[in-house]
């Protein structure tokens, strides 16, 4: 049975910078000049979106496509659904293909609820007796029964949103493409959104799915692509691709971290991290780190001006890209300011309650606006063993989760004394 | 074709982003529709107390009423489809670089749009002409003909002004200019028979002059049939629609990469 999606050495090159043929006067007096040369007389760089990448989806496959902003996620999406065409390559598509890039598109503030239901429910591709059909069913879903023929400017923007989405669920495509629009709305909407897609997927459907989300990709993908700057890095089951994704991204497995060379960094380097211990209690760096470990983190940091008022945070993060905690001056060591120069800041956790397993961490330097001076996302990977932490000769494992709370049990046993004669009875 | 079964597949958001059109334009408006019909209206009024009884343009034996409104009817149409759907795919540039569907679909919902427009605008036509008791003979039939004539002359212009504007951004600022030197080209305040001969053939190049003479003509039986005008116009027109589908279908790709 042919496949539901083919790819074959896609390329999409675009051109950056400004032409300088942008004005049709200038065109036709650039055309004068040099009647037989093509675009314009000058050169322009460009770049390579996508560069030789091949695929092959079989249908209902739920395929995740990962990697870092700029990689090209994105333009396989708009190549895929045609909007954009490839410089070079084919591609070929089996099937009604749906492409969600954005929610709501086409929506207009004048046009109440249900026009724009039916207007935004065409562009996607339905039929109008399917979209009549299936109008109660978006409606509800988006739960704006009572504003359905109200303007659409008079919406608040979550209920925007969920009619977007709604409309978007509705589509049954043979092909949906994706493109992280689960990132945007409140918590309740992204868990909607995410059932959603469940469905979608249990229906027999060729979905591909953009997204940052690590854990919606584990679990609802059956496969993951990592693309990186253009090209197909890797190509397996998601658990694998996301770990070695992830990994990429943190350049050391080590207790002590320099962190002064590290390039992928954003904020305007004001300030900046310079290096990142682990501790023991003794003040001295550690080989490992067990649970319940008594930990000092030492932030080095050097600050190319004063700044007033500095938050730093650390954030730490699972294999598969969830926040565990956060720690964060802001909450509990309000810092005045520091100076110029270099220091070091210690973050004492009197008992590192994470499970056994590999975890991230990220660090950010910024002030309240928010304005950030570093930002250091996954920059640093580091491992916890098992320890026997409640000395009972049995370690905390870790499928018990990724944290544990260090607690105690007590049986207190019943004052009532219970014939061993007779069954127990109930209250 | 593989593009017309397209179209066809695509047949239904023709319809709901002409109505889009008329609904928003209308929306919220006191007079409604009404206001279709205002501006040819209006211009009628000063073009007949200007150049009718000040100037006493000829006007091949027609009341200047009609003979103004005969041609600010389907001139407006034209004008109107102009801006609205040479500016279509900008306008939409959101649903350009986020969805698909055959991009041609904005430039012709947009020209049919205009259509409901000239509709109400003929109820008025019909109106005007009872008042002066002007019954159109057989010629009337042209009508129908001459709708599709000036349809498929203003979407190929629009189409072609379209793809040109996603491109070359001076094209929007250039459109109202080159809409108002088209109005004096045009027979609408000077009938044809005005024209010197040796200028004829000048006129006739204006695919809109047989379209709108040949449009005046139908409605009133003393007026004759210039038909080798309309014939040339014609001619025109297609030539015109057919490089406009070239040349759209040639920049459709890079529509979304460009606007």
């Amino acid at each position: 049975m042919a496949h539901s999606v083919t790819v074959e050495r896609l390329s999409k090159q675009y051109q950056l910078g400004e032409s300088d043929t942008d004005l049709l006067y200038e065109r036709v007096m650039s055309w004068l000049r040099h009647p037989l040369s093509r675009n314009g007389a000058g050169e322009r760089e460009t770049i390579w979106a996508l560069r030789d990448v091949s695929l092959e989806l079989d249908h209902g496959e739920v395929v995740g496509i990962i990697g870092r902003n700029g990689a090209g996620k994105s333009t396989l999406l708009k190549v895929l659904s045609r909007i954009t065409y490839p410089t070079s390559g084919r591609m070929t598509v089996n099937g009604r293909v749906a492409a969600l890039l954005e929610v709501g598109t086409g929506f207009h503030g004048d046009l109440t609820g249900r026009e724009n239901i039916l207007l935004n429910g065409s562009i996607l591709g339905m039929r109008r007796r399917e979209i009549e059909a299936k109008l109660d069913a978006i409606v509800s879903f988006a739960g704006v029964e009572k504003f359905v023929d109200t303007p659409v400017k008079r919406y608040s923007s979550g209920m925007f949103l969920r009619l977007g989405f709604a409309v978007a669920a509705h589509v049954e495509p043979d092909v949906l493409l994706v493109d992280e629009v689960l990132a945007v709305g409140d918590a309740a909407f992204q868990k909607k959104c995410l059932n959603a897609m469940d469905e979608l997927r249990s229906g027999g459907r060729t979905v591909l799915f953009v997204s940052h989300n690590m854990a919606a990709v584990e679990n609802l993908c059956s496969r993951a692509v990592w693309i990186d700057e253009g090209q197909v890095r890797m190509d397996g089951k998601p658990k694998d691709v996301i770990e070695a994704y992830m990994a990429s991204n943190a350049d050391v497995s080590r207790l002590t971290a320099d962190l002064s060379m590290v390039r992928n960094r954003r904020g305007n380097g004001d300030g900046r991290f310079t290096k990142l211990e682990f501790l023991g209690a003794d003040g001295r760096p550690l080989k490992f780190l067990s649970s319940g470990d008594r930990v000092i983190l030492r932030l080095h940091y050097e600050a190319f001006k004063s700044i007033s008022r500095p938050d730093f945070e650390v954030g730490v993060f699972t294999e598969l890209g969830t926040l565990v905690t956060k720690f964060s001056t802001w909450i509990d060591y309000q810092i005045p300011s520091i100076q110029a120069g270099v220091g070091y800041l210690d973050l004492e956790i009197d008992c590192f309650s994470f499970l056994p397993g590999r975890y991230y961490l990220s660090l950010w330097l910024k002030i309240q606006g928010p304005t950030y001076f570093d930002v250091l996302e996954h920059c640093v990977q580091f491992d916890v063993e098992t320890s026997d932490f409640y000395g009972s000769g049995r370690g905390i494992h870790r499928y018990f989760g990724i944290v544990f709370v260090p607690c105690q049990w007590t049986l207190k046993p019943s004052l009532i004394p219970t014939d061993h004669n007779q069954p127990y009875l109930c209250g | 074709m593989d593009s017309i079964r397209e179209l066809w597949r695509y047949r239904e958001l023709f319809y709901f982003l002409a109505w889009r059109d008329v609904k928003l334009r209308y929306k919220q408006t006191v007079l409604g529709v009404a206001w279709a019909v205002l501006q040819p209206l209006m211009a009628m009024v000063i073009f007949t107390l200007l150049f009718g009884k000040l100037g006493s343009m000829p006007s091949d034996g027609i009341p200047y009423p009609v003979f103004y409104f005969g041609a600010l009817l389907p001139w407006t149409y034209f004008s109107a489809t102009l801006s609205n759907s040479g500016n279509s795919l900008i306008a939409n540039a959101n649903l350009l670089t986020k969805v698909y569907f055959p991009r041609v679909i904005l430039p012709t919902s947009a020209a049919v749009s205009g259509l409901v427009d000239f509709a109400v605008g003929s109820v008025l036509l019909f109106a005007i002409m009872g008042y002066y008791r002007l019954v159109p003979g057989l010629s009337l039939l042209l009508v129908p003909g001459l709708i599709v004539l000036l349809f498929f002359l203003a979407l190929g212009v629009s189409m072609i002004l379209a793809a040109l504007n996603v491109r070359y951004r001076d094209v929007k600022y250039t459109l109202p200019f080159l809409v108002q030197l088209w109005l004096f080209a045009t027979p609408v305040i000077y009938p044809v028979s005005m024209i010197p001969d040796r200028y004829r053939l000048f006129v006739a190049l204006n695919p809109l002059s047989g379209v709108i003479d040949t449009f005046r003509a139908s409605l009133v039986p003393t007026k004759q049939i210039d038909w080798q005008l309309l014939w040339i116009s014609s001619a025109v027109t297609l030539g015109i629609f057919a490089t406009a589908v070239v040349y759209f279908k040639r920049t459709e790709r890079t529509f979304a990469d460009v606007v």
